[in-house]
């Protein structure tokens, strides 16, 4: 008996099931059709680290304090600023990242007294050299400035700092950079 | 010039012509559906999961089974260097066999039928077995673990859900008293309440009951044999992909494996025409009958009733496979021999006294 029980009750899920599932039919999709849609980046998103810059006057708000290469667990940040001609304080004119080394931990975003640093929403990077991933985020922030019709400010000064030797070449990461496929922003 | 084409079909070379005709017919067909149906089982596995399924390809990825099989064709074929070479390749040809042969004693319409064989469903099912031993020659001949696994689950499964099924079958025919298939459809003429599906219930026709009671279970069973026969979920321990790589198939490439993908939708194609014309009346429109005075266009209206009943059955069966999990060999065995062997015993024992019970008194 128990088994005629069994059976038929079986039987009634497996219609319940069914019916969960044609309702599913149709109904319309929920996919997001990723290369011709894409879904907005939360604000919280933490993509690599790239400079904050001045609306109005076009001038980044770093001043290669060097606290945030100090912070850094994993040593990937190298930068140097010069003091520009007739300015008090020293500007960036070069923010190396080497991406590879970097965890995404934000400390050095949360040690910046300047709120220079931020995340940007770059989720979608992929590329088949490992080039892009040392970039120099002073390069970036002159794109974006010019992107945002704005003239990016490069520090000149009569003396330049000195430079240190381990300082990678400025040019190559910004080229790779393009590269990688950029998304809207 | 139709009543002169039908006279030319009488004659020995007419007889020849349709030979040729059903040849081109059958593969077309086989193939057309083997390929859609592909594409039909992933547009549904993506609307069932609410994902749109193939789109790239064309509209609504309908270009979809073309580009598969242009790619299944570019690969190398190739047969495992110790394997039984002649055995790995007669399986594909010999699975491809079944759903070719057995469209032969289909009707599709009062006309549309390649043969008018009298013993047409034993022949379908004659014919039907050879696919179960074409997978079992395919994955022993690969020597391969998973291939001789899963042939030995394809054999068990087989011979445990052949006996419902032919259990079912023979109450089948003892109720409608033909194995040709057309005269079964005949027979259920006028309506949807004369289908065998309700007239083993009651026979509205003599105004009696009906020879099998149990006709719906009887569908039932026969619709989870046939489900169960062409290895689909959730029955598909023969190709079980995350245990056995993909089963009895797992050495086979490009078209190799191409063919055995395409003969498992050809016999979803023959289980489910079958099922339309022993339970739900073939080409027979579900409101009366269709008049034969309307003659060709009459004809072309029955098949597309037959081949709507065949499809909304085959769409069940996606239905089915994106719905419920793989069950486990015990519980495939459990549910063959405990349930359905037993049920279906019953259904015969019942028919068979509600039959005779006439002539007793």
């Amino acid at each position: 008996m128990s088994l005629i029980k069994e059976t038929v009750f079986g039987f009634w899920s497996l219609i319940t099931g069914m019916r969960i599932t044609i309702k599913e039919f149709f109904s319309p999709t929920i996919t997001t059709h990723y290369p011709r849609q894409t879904l907005p980046i939360p604000k919280r998103f933490r993509g690599h680290i790239e400079l904050k810059w001045n609306e109005e006057t076009g001038r980044a708000n770093c001043t290669a304090c060097g606290i945030c290469a100090k912070a850094c667990p994993s040593d990937c940040i190298e930068l140097e600023g010069i003091k520009p001609a007739g300015e008090k304080g020293k500007a960036v004119t070069s923010y190396h990242l080497n991406y590879t080394l970097c965890s995404l931990c934000s400390l050095c975003v949360e040690a910046c007294p300047f709120d220079a640093i931020q995340h940007s929403g770059r989720y979608n990077l992929a590329s088949v050299s490992n080039k892009w991933n040392h970039m120099d985020l002073f390069d970036r922030y002159k794109e974006q400035a010019v992107r945002a019709g704005k003239t990016p400010f490069i520090p000149e000064a009569a003396v330049v700092a000195p430079v240190p030797s381990a300082a990678p070449a400025a040019t190559t990461p910004a080229a790779s950079a393009d590269a990688a496929p950029q998304p809207a922003q | 010039m139709i009543d002169s084409l039908i006279n030319f079909f009488n004659t020995p070379w007419g007889v020849a012509a349709r030979s040729l005709i059903y040849l081109g017919g059958i593969c077309g067909f086989v193939a057309a559906n083997a390929a859609y149906l592909v594409w039909v089982e992933r547009k549904g596995a993506g609307r069932f999961q609410r994902r749109p399924g193939p789109t790239e390809s064309g509209p609504w990825g309908l270009l979809q089974p073309p580009a598969d099989g242009i790619k299944l064709l570019a690969k190398q074929i190739m047969a495992p260097p110790n394997g039984d070479k002649i055995l790995f390749w007669a399986a594909p040809l010999m699975v491809m066999a079944p759903p070719l042969l057995c469209l032969l004693a289909i009707p599709f319409g009062d006309n549309i039928l390649a043969r008018n064989i009298n013993v047409g469903l034993l022949m379908v099912f004659s014919f039907g077995s050879i696919n179960v031993m074409a997978l079992m020659l395919g994955g022993w001949a690969s020597r391969n673990k998973y291939s001789i696994i899963s042939s030995a689950r394809i054999v068990s499964q087989n011979v445990a859900y052949e006996i419902p099924m032919l259990l079912v079958v023979i109450t089948m025919i003892m109720v409608t008293g033909t194995m040709n298939l057309q005269e079964i459809t005949l027979q259920q003429g006028g309506g949807f309440w004369n289908w065998n599906i309700l007239r083993g219930i009651w026979d509205f026709k003599a105004g009696h009951i009906g020879g099998n009671l149990l006709a719906p279970v009887t569908f039932l069973i026969f619709y989870i044999c046939m489900l169960a026969e062409t290895n689909r979920a959730p029955f598909d321990m023969a190709e079980a992909e995350s245990e056995l790589v993909a089963g009895a198939f797992t050495e086979y490439g490009g078209m190799g494996f191409g063919v055995f993908f395409m003969a498992e939708y050809g016999n979803i194609v023959v289980g489910c025409a079958l099922a339309t014309l022993l339970f739900l009346g073939g080409w027979q429109s579900p409101i009366g009958t269709i008049p034969g005075s309307w003659g060709w266009i009459g004809t072309f209206i029955g098949v597309g009733f037959f081949l709507a009943k065949m499809y909304s059955l085959i769409f069940t069966v996606v239905w089915i496979r994106w719905t419920f999990p793989r069950t486990q060999f015990y519980g495939l065995l459990n549910l063959s021999w405990k349930i359905l062997i037993p049920v279906s015993l019953f259904t015969l024992l019942l028919s068979s006294i509600l039959l005779k019970l006439p002539r007793l008194f």
